[in-house]
């Protein structure tokens, strides 16, 4: 059997008693490339935030896997309005992202500078290295913030809608991308995401959630379920977003 | 110029200003880097009226304005930054209540105690005359410790500054980083009030990054940019309140200005 990576048992994550996220079990198993979609209100960041750690879940448990600290979870946050502006190279980004093994230790080693200069290689950005983040192209920003969580994780990267504000190109672009780096470099992903067909194309399974229940599979399954279907339609009305 | 400049320095008072000046001017750069990226520009300001407001009662009750105004401010600092956390009174709303009701204490304490006198200008605009040997220590000692804290965690504050989530998420102690960072912006706002004035020496902490952010893309870069433009706004300030006898806080505020508005306009045609 596969080992998984983080396993979900009855999770139900809530704000002010009021659950967001209710009675939630999957499992991710290693090098699973795991899609979250929905539509808005149904808790899909609520749930990432659950992952991550920075909210308990008021029942049910999150277990990560054996030999994953939290620390070593990869990140790639929705983009703030403030990171769009800030004055950063590159390389002060990526390298920001080996701050976790650091501890209290100042400044950054040999170690973390190669590995920062590894992932840049990568990705296939070592050229933006001195650019200044706040002049990349969206699609750019968004390896460059990729590279960092690389930097950050051993095995496990977790995405927040990721692609929301690119273009279809793009977008497309990056979904391969991830699944390039799950098939080589067997790294698990767990992604909220926006682009529907994108999603359905490119993961190994799907979690689905609505106001009151969810579905966990394949995407075949999913296309297959009947709440797919209905929420597919959907989507196809409005350009291929929820 | 250079008999100006000497005859400047003959003056004790001028060269204990200076030095208090150039260390609270470097600091303030640091920190206003970070501040102003985290959007919390106004802190400051805010921290300032509770140093004015501490300040005057410390004088009302004839003790060190300086060992009563830090611990005060730098309680203020947490408060607000747990205010800010629990989310029951917003960021900026919760600075403007301790802005103005401890600014209010403040006069009020100093009208019934000393009445309204030339003291109360002091605080409130700065006088560089305002330093005693004491303070000048003191204000040393201190600025001396928050540059080396900042220096120490330059990194991990870039990366509580630049992506807040992503830090908590990799494993960093966020809160304490925040922490930190309000307990150094508050030791020098008091440091800089008695030189600037409390009404104006959150523009000691703005200015400075806003302009290096004007010209700057790397973060450090834009750091070491702010340092120089802070001091070279606090020598120009302090050479032309020397010259004009104007209030040193408000000559510095006027150079700044007049930098943040040069580089803006050279950096104007970069923009798209």
């Amino acid at each position: 059997m596969e080992q998984f990576c983080i396993q979900c048992d009855h999770v139900t994550l809530s704000y002010e008693n009021q659950a967001v996220v209710s009675d939630l079990s999957f499992t991710v198993e290693e090098g699973d490339y795991l899609c979250i979609i929905g539509e808005n209100g149904t808790g899909k960041s609520t749930l990432m935030k659950g992952l991550l750690g920075l909210k308990k879940p008021s029942s049910g448990s999150i277990v990560l896997g054996e030999g994953i600290l939290r620390s070593q979870i990869g990140y790639v946050p929705q983009q703030t309005p403030v990171q769009r502006d800030f004055p950063a190279s590159v390389w002060e980004v990526v390298l920001s992202g080996t701050q976790n093994s650091r501890g209290w230790r100042p400044g950054y080693g040999k170690r973390e500078k190669e590995l920062a200069g590894e992932k840049l290689e990568l990705l296939g950005i070592s050229e933006l290295r001195s650019k200044s983040f706040r002049d990349l192209s969206g699609g750019q920003r968004q390896r460059v913030l990729l590279a960092r969580s690389l930097c950050a994780a051993k095995k496990l990267i977790l995405l927040d809608e990721p692609t929301a504000g690119l273009d279809p190109l793009v977008t497309e672009e990056f979904y391969h991308l991830l699944l390039d780096l799950n098939r080589s470099q067997h790294i698990t992903v767990v992604m909220v995401s926006h682009a529907i067909q994108e999603a359905l194309g490119h993961a190994d399974h799907i979690l689905y959630l609505s106001q009151d229940s969810y579905f966990y599979g394949t995407p075949l399954e999913y296309a297959a379920s009947r709440a797919g279907q209905r929420f597919l339609k959907r989507c196809k009305g409005k350009g291929g977003r929820p | 110029m250079i008999e100006y400049v000497t005859r400047m320095f003959s003056y004790p008072f001028m060269v204990r200003a200076l030095a208090v000046g150039l260390l609270v001017s470097l600091c303030a750069a640091l920190l206003g880097v970070s501040l102003v990226l985290k959007r919390y520009s106004m802190i400051g300001d805010g921290l300032s009226h509770v140093g004015f407001g501490a300040v005057a009662v410390a004088s009302a009750l004839h003790l060190a304005p300086l060992a009563v105004a830090v611990p005060v401010v730098v309680a203020a600092a947490f408060l607000l930054l747990l205010l800010g956390e629990s989310g029951r009174l917003k960021g900026d709303a919760a600075t403007a209540v301790f802005s103005t009701g401890a600014l209010a204490v403040g006069v009020m304490v100093m009208s019934v105690s000393t009445g309204m006198n030339a003291d109360v200008n002091s605080y409130l605009f700065g006088s560089i005359l305002a330093a005693s040997r004491q303070d000048v220590a003191v204000s040393v000692v201190l600025s001396v410790i928050v540059l080396i804290l900042y220096v120490f965690f330059y990194e991990k504050l870039f990366a509580v500054t630049f992506d807040e989530t992503f830090a908590k998420a990799t494993g960093m102690k966020t809160g304490v980083y925040n922490a930190l960072l309000a307990v150094l912006t508050a030791v020098v706002v008091v440091l800089g009030m008695r030189m600037m004035g409390a009404l104006l020496i959150s523009s000691l902490i703005v200015f400075p990054a806003l302009t290096a952010m004007r010209l700057f893309r790397s973060y450090r870069s834009v750091i070491l940019g702010a340092v120089a433009f802070s001091l070279l706004g606090f020598l120009a300030g302090i050479g032309i309140s020397f010259g004009w006898g104007a209030p040193a806080g408000a000559s510095i505020v006027v150079v700044d200005m007049a930098l943040f508005g040069i580089c803006s306009f050279a950096a104007w045609p970069r923009r798209r």
